[in-house]
């Protein structure tokens, strides 16, 4: 997968208006698996982990979608770049990364 | 890359909306229903709508998370908040959603309540585990795509022995929504709602699979074709939908093969099996309340259920007045019918739902109406 022009800040928070889009899943390559149902994927540069419970099977080099930290579904590499490339025309991928980016925030005590 | 060199060059787009306008009959009308949020933005971020014959209409229907559920769960869940002691754990779209007195788990938090932002289950188990000697209750919202990540949590959570977790459920089901649009008799003084197919959703299907709505398609004998969230696949499920309604037909059919199947994902519907089950019945704004709609957690994991662990006032939950976000959901309305659309009610300062969520059909005009606007008052005054 092509890295992203000058990829993508990681945000701390989301500004207030920021929307999120519950019914939208982001295609990503698995790097590695992790254990625990656990594996991490790359992004236009950006890695996080993401829960693989609700694949039967999953491994290093496949494209997922994924939804609210959960890999959802596996997807061709073709299917994979041509829904992100979709999805940066549209104007979406930014969205999706930032929110991948802020996945971490306020989780601390 | 050939699929992105016909999408940019826009040919493969032309010749589906030339097919589209060829085989739609002049002589009839098309209304049909995108359920999902996520059709409707993808439908006006295209502008798919000027593509198609103009007695080929959309109508925007109730798939919105945020947007259908109703203000007494959201006050719960307020309530919930303020509570001594308690992290209320949510969705990011979730925050700014009025409830009655235009109160929202935003201002919640500014009154001192402990609302934190999380992106996934796995974040709200985290908030759990960081912070022992507190409650942490994490506002469970959406339809079958968010479902199984809230199955994982509470089975990991009682796996790990958290005690201090628990899930107020609000999940929805969508199968049930598209048959009660369809055979729910019309609101006093509304006109019903026409609607002659629906655009399945994308990857809520991808979940359940594409058998479940063949029941409500058999029964109401209406046309459901399972769409791919982009714009090439909404035009060509379109097409599909008017061959199906010009032939009589009323099957469920998927356009989106490359990733929906009519078993859907087994390993996620027994997950959620094995932890949620159904509801005899549950509100949705605008719907009202519609039988076997929504998910409860089972007893066997009693002991992760909000609802049973936390008193919960009973209280006067009220829509703010003059808002037609109910009539929107219902697709009786448009959103540039409502008297508060726009003027006081915008995405930075939303009255109702369907203005905060991007899936919400109020911020979708809101945000490409506008412009579409504005190019039509171009092409005029070009003419």
């Amino acid at each position: 997968m092509r890295p992203g022009p000058g990829g993508m800040p990681a945000r701390k928070t989301l500004p207030p208006n920021r929307s999120f889009n519950m019914c939208l899943a982001i295609p990503a390559r698995v790097v590695s698996i992790d254990g625990n149902d656990m594996a991490t994927v790359a992004l236009e540069g950006i890695r996080k982990p993401v829960s693989t419970a609700l694949l039967e099977q999953v491994a290093v080099g496949d494209y997922v979608l994924v939804h609210v930290g959960y890999a959802l579904h596996k997807l061709s590499e073709e299917e994979a770049e041509r829904t992100l490339q979709l999805m940066a025309e549209a104007g979406v991928l930014a969205e999706e990364l930032d929110e991948i980016a802020g996945a971490d925030v306020e989780t601390g005590s | 890359m050939k699929y992105i060199r016909e999408f940019r060059d826009g040919a493969l787009a032309r010749k589906l909306a030339g097919a589209i306008a060829r085989e739609a009959d002049p002589d009839r009308q098309y209304h049909l229903m995108e359920f999902c949020g996520g059709h409707t933005h993808a439908i006006f971020r295209y502008g798919v709508q000027d593509l198609v014959p103009a007695n080929v209409t959309y109508v925007h229907g109730p798939g919105c998370p945020v947007c259908v559920l109703p203000v007494r769960r959201l006050d719960d869940a307020i309530e919930l908040a303020l509570k001594e002691n308690v992290i209320l754990a949510t969705y990011g779209d979730m925050m700014r959603v009025p409830g009655t007195k235009r109160k929202s788990l935003i201002r919640a938090k500014a009154e001192g309540a402990d609302v934190r932002m999380v992106y996934s289950t796995q974040d709200a188990l985290r908030v759990a585990r960081d912070n022992p000697h507190r409650q942490v209750v994490f506002f469970a919202i959406g339809f079958e795509t968010t479902t199984p990540p809230t199955a994982v949590a509470i089975l990991q959570a009682k796996a790990e022995g958290l005690k201090n977790f628990s899930v107020f459920c609000n999940h929805v089901l969508t199968p049930p929504a598209i048959a009660h649009i369809v055979k729910a008799p019309a609101v006093p003084g509304e006109e019903p709602v026409k609607i002659d197919g629906f655009l399945g959703p994308s990857h809520v299907s991808s979940v359940i699979g594409s058998a479940p709505y063949e029941p409500a398609a058999r029964e109401f004998q209406k046309p459901v074709v399972i769409a791919g969230f982009e714009p090439l696949d909404v035009l060509q499920s379109t097409l599909m939908l008017i061959r199906q309604i010009n032939a009589g037909r009323c099957e469920v059919e998927n356009q989106y093969t490359r990733v929906v199947t009519r078993e859907g994902n087994r390993k996620a519907q027994a997950l959620v099996d094995q932890v949620l089950e159904l509801r005899r019945t549950f509100e949705w704004r605008g719907l009202g309340y519609v039988a076997d709609s929504a998910l409860k957690i089972r007893e066997s994991f009693a002991g992760f259920n909000t609802e049973q662990r936390f008193f919960v006032s009973p209280k006067e939950s009220r829509e703010v007045k003059s808002c037609d976000c109910p009539a929107v959901l219902r697709g009786v309305k448009k959103p540039t019918d409502c008297k508060l659309f726009g003027t006081t009610c915008t995405p930075d300062n939303p009255v109702g739902a369907c203005m905060v969520s991007s899936e919400g059909a109020c911020a979708a005009y809101w945000s490409y109406g506008r412009k579409r606007a504005g190019v039509r008052a171009m092409e005029g005054s070009a003419a």
